[in-house]
């Protein structure tokens, strides 16, 4: 169970912002070879989305999840048995050039300094703008999931639309929970398998990975939820909350009736931290996101900032742990420790793990429906801004996402862009025929995360607190 | 090849996009060379405060100038900048501070300038009714107001393009020098001109310097924070007298905090940075003023690159050692409401050669190399 | 409607607007009240419209409640204690009008 907090250093070697595989991994590569580490999450408890929750797994919902699920035990088991200090519940807000990281915990803020930062975030799902989906009831899938692996909440009448691998496994934990979604509306445009086939001889060699992603899809089908290919024109109907859900499918409009709808696209990785500290960041056209730019062991283009996981680009919590012990080892041999381990083993084992990527990616890259929503399409949720109110600013003469967030506040609500951005962006370089690199994304700015001007008030800043 | 001009702007902020404008207006041809975008940097960003009130007596006869033409500039330039006529008030915590307000109301009338007025403690709950107990009275602008800071720039800019101004942004001069006419160099073309307007903000002291005349423009990073939405409870904008505070709810809800306290500035890169720490007192200062304020949230915050003086007064007028070079920087994070004023001001000076506005103060000989 | 398919530990009590909700231990806010079938959490803060969970991971910022007497604070990243008080958050009507 959760333990008292332990207390905060004010400096540390490394500080791992992100207790999921990758962080926990590196947290504790980097304790082993001698350093001082500090994991600062704002979860509860250990293990990220993939791992929520791990630590407290009943025997059912871990028939429930799969072996995939439980063996992020083990390594929430040597976290806890190394000297790691971890902070949960600490979320960190600000980071400034000289590697200080304002950080807020139990309601109040305070500041740590590291040597060396590993930006262990993760991914966040990529945005489903579509007609509606601001509706109560609408959720996304990884929500959906975080309700099962956290809580043992299920929706009954989930109806899922999207594609990706995400979306099979949710709808296969359901079914072994006793309530399959109410159907499947999948989004995948004809003709993908055709682009995706040049990469199946490499993905044979993550063959495991293919195997599950059949045999999910194999469940699902025979437990006889009805399941609607290439959808397109997809709409959510409702007053206040979602009562039904639109879509084309096979040349027929087809309506299903629920109250939860959830949505995926699959996962990008999420910028926030790397985006603050103005790491170089480029587009990456086969995961359609933008990604860190980084040297073979996890190094952005910013001094004593690396990052580890799907943070550096999407390959699943596998590989977000080997890559995380390939940060800390990188950092280790910096700092003059000897390594624990061999960093050419963890590159063999990355590269085996991450064969079955380009097969999902060409697979299962988003349709152009969420790439470019159509004009009435909110597509910042926070403020209500559509797609043709982006379109307008534009034409206006906005060059890019900054310009075009001062015009409409698009990224400037609570979630400061995070759900948007890539759409934003996405959209602007289809407008003005650039390309993603040029056209960029927000600025990010502190505070990452809403704080109380009460908290700022309060702010025990180092130079305070060690007086 | 080279493209030429009557004027060369370099820099395009407010300062330097309205003197375009104005230019333009009189019949000049104009180009603007910026390094970065329109708007980018304290022009974009800042608190957007339409202010005559507390100014510097040498400013008053110029931002009442301006002010002037605030009233009227959304219809002049057909475009929504966010202007709303509000009250600027300075609120006094102490009888002490209320006095030395009523000095300077005093000094002013002597001056032949009336919209500075006091406040007693009865009108400034009437003007602010959420204002904490203690206040006891302020000095008041009734009629200033406030902005959308990159939807006034941009509107300026974008009106100065349709009178023929040529922007070339994304373009950084590398060199200025003069023969008969001036020639700038970039790193994208040659440029000539007979006229040249330094208005290029934080980086114009290196500019100035580079033609041998001395400006120590320091750059600094003024920092803003935002809340989320609050319910609508001020209309005004807000200082304080004794501790540095600026404090505007926008007509969305969401409040700007900032005033004073300053986060790190770098012109090579163009970057600055919250400091956060710097923030404590002016985030207990709003909540101390406002007593709403200790359920906010705040949810962004921004600092921009902007130039300041080590008088706090902006350098305005002919170069002291060059024909045909004008300086108009350094407005030491105040210069958002001069900037129509000035820009009119401005553009007559480098037309006719000559100005009704006394200018002495902003010379740029002020300064010397020590 | 939600399901809750196995229980953990001794339920505890926190008030939504008022009414009383059941929540197992390691709940979040968010969980506990989709768990209650409740989806309505607040109204947007432009257009007023109904909002509830979207991602449960702190990501969306849909989720913003108030809980003992604090506004915005994420639902799903609040765990639920004993006797909490959570309000939902209604748009800002006083700003829409100051603003139309």
């Amino acid at each position: 169970m959760t333990q008292l907090s332990p207390m905060q250093p004010t400096k540390v070697d490394v500080a791992v912002i992100g207790a999921g595989p990758a962080g926990m991994a590196a947290a504790v590569t980097a304790s082993k070879a001698g350093l001082s580490v500090a994991l600062l999450d704002e979860g509860q408890s250990l293990g990220g989305q993939i791992y929520r929750n791990i630590e407290h797994g009943t025997p059912f919902r871990d028939g429930i999840l799969g072996p995939d699920y439980v063996a992020g035990r083990s390594l929430a088991e040597s976290l806890r048995a190394s000297d790691v200090t971890y902070l949960p519940r600490t979320s960190v807000w600000n980071i400034s050039t000289d590697n200080m990281l304002d950080l807020s915990r139990d309601g109040s803020s305070s500041q740590l300094i590291a040597d060396k930062i590993i930006v262990a975030t993760g991914a966040v799902e990529r945005p489903s703008p579509m007609p509606g989906w601001t509706l109560a009831g609408v959720t996304t899938v990884g929500a959906l999931q975080i309700l099962l692996k956290a809580s043992g909440v299920v929706q009954e009448d989930a109806v899922l639309v999207g594609s990706g691998p995400l979306m099979w496994l949710v709808a296969a934990q359901m079914i072994s929970a006793g309530t399959p979604p109410k159907a499947i509306v999948e989004t995948t445009p004809k003709g993908r398998m055709a682009q995706a086939m040049p990469h199946i001889l490499k993905a044979l060699k993550g063959h495991r990975y293919l195997t599950k992603g059949l045999s999910m899809m194999r469940q699902v089908r025979g437990a006889g939820v009805p399941i609607y290919n290439a959808a397109t024109d997809i709409r959510i109907n409702g007053h206040e909350i979602a009562e039904s859900v639109t879509f084309v499918s096979k040349g027929k409009e087809h309506t299903i009736r629920s109250s939860h709808i959830a949505l995926h696209q699959g996962v990008v990785p999420n910028q926030q931290v790397t985006r603050l500290l103005r790491c170089d960041h480029k587009w990456d056209a086969s995961q359609h996101c933008f990604r860190p730019v980084l040297d073979g062991q996890g190094k952005t283009s910013v001094p004593d900032v690396y990052v580890a996981g799907d943070g550096a680009g999407i390959g699943g919590a596998k590989s977000a742990a080997l890559m995380g012990r390939l940060v800390a080892l990188a950092i280790a041999q910096e700092k003059g420790k000897a390594a624990p381990e061999r960093v050419y083993r963890l590159q063999a084992a990355l590269a085996s793990d991450g064969a079955v990527r380009p097969f999902l990616e060409a697979m299962y890259a988003p349709a152009p429906q969420f790439v470019k929503p159509a004009k009435e399409t909110i597509v910042c949720r926070c403020e209500e801004v559509t797609a043709g109110a982006i379109e307008d600013a534009v034409d206006l003469g906005a060059p890019g996402p900054n310009q075009v967030k001062s015009f409409l506040r698009s990224g400037m609500g609570p979630c400061q862009g995070r759900v948007c951005g890539l759409v934003v962006s996405s959209i602007i370089a289809e407008r003005r025929k650039a390309s993603m690199d040029e056209t960029g994304y927000y600025r990010i700015r502190p505070p990452l995360k809403p704080i109380p001007l009460s908290e700022l008030a309060n702010f025990q800043p180092l130079e305070v607190a060690q007086k | 090849m080279t493209q030429t001009a009557d004027l060369i702007v370099i820099g395009g902020g407010i300062h330097g996009s309205s003197t375009a404008l104005y230019a333009a207006l009189r019949g000049m041809s104009v180009i603007v060379i910026e390094k970065d975008t329109v708007a980018r940097h304290a022009s974009g960003v800042n608190a957007g405060g339409v202010r005559r009130l507390g100014r510097h007596l040498a400013e008053v006869p110029l931002s009442q100038h301006s002010m002037e033409i605030w009233y009227g500039l959304q219809d002049m330039l057909g475009a929504d900048c966010g202007f709303q006529i509000a009250p600027q008030i300075k609120v006094a915590e102490t009888e002490e501070e209320l006095d030395r307000h009523r000095e300077r109301v005093q000094t002013l009338n002597r001056m032949g300038f009336y919209h500075e007025t006091i406040l007693d403690q009865a009108q400034v709950r009437h003007y602010l009714p959420a204002v904490a107990d203690h206040v006891v009275g302020g000095l008041a602008s009734l009629r200033d107001g406030f902005a959308q800071p990159f939807w006034t720039t941009t509107s300026i800019a974008r009106k100065a393009a349709q009178e023929g101004v040529v922007f070339k942004e994304g373009e950084r001069v590398l060199g200025l020098k003069r023969e008969t006419d001036w020639t700038v160099t970039t790193d994208q073309g040659t440029y000539q001109a007979t006229k040249v307007l330094n208005a290029a903000g934080a980086w114009a002291g290196a500019l100035a310097g580079s033609l041998g005349e001395y400006a120590p423009v320091e750059a600094i990073a003024p920092m803003m924070i935002v809340t989320a939405r609050l319910p609508k409870f001020c209309d005004a904008v807000v200082g304080a007298t004794g501790r540095p505070l600026s404090f505007k709810q926008m007509p969305n809800g969401t409040v700007v905090i900032g005033g004073g306290r300053r986060g790190r500035a770098d012109t090579a890169t163009n970057k600055s940075e919250m400091l956060f720490p710097e923030l404590r007192n002016t985030a207990a200062t709003a909540m101390d003023i406002f007593p709403i304020m200790r359920g906010a949230t705040i949810v962004r915050s921004w600092s921009g690159v902007e130039g300041r003086m080590p008088d706090d007064i902006p350098v305005l007028g002919a170069s002291a050692k060059h024909e045909g070079l004008y300086h108009s920087f350094g407005f030491s994070a105040h210069g958002f409401q001069m900037g129509p004023g000035t820009g009119e001001m401005m553009a007559g000076l480098i037309a006719t050669g000559a100005t009704q506005f006394d200018l002495s103060a902003f010379a740029i000989d002020r300064f010397t190399a020590e | 409607m939600a399901k809750r398919i196995e229980n953990t530990g001794e339920p505890v009590q926190f008030t939504f607007d008022g009414q009383t909700v059941m929540a197992q231990p390691g709940d979040t806010v968010a969980a506990a009240l989709t768990a209650a079938g409740i989806d309505i959490l607040r109204s947007s803060v432009v257009s007023g419209s109904p909002r509830g969970v979207f991602c449960m991971m702190g990501t969306c910022f849909d989720c913003l409640v108030e809980v003992d007497g604090v506004p915005n604070r994420q639902a799903c990243q609040i765990p639920v204690t004993e006797g909490l008080t959570v309000c939902s958050q209604q748009g800002a009507p006083d700003v829409l009008e100051a603003s139309a």
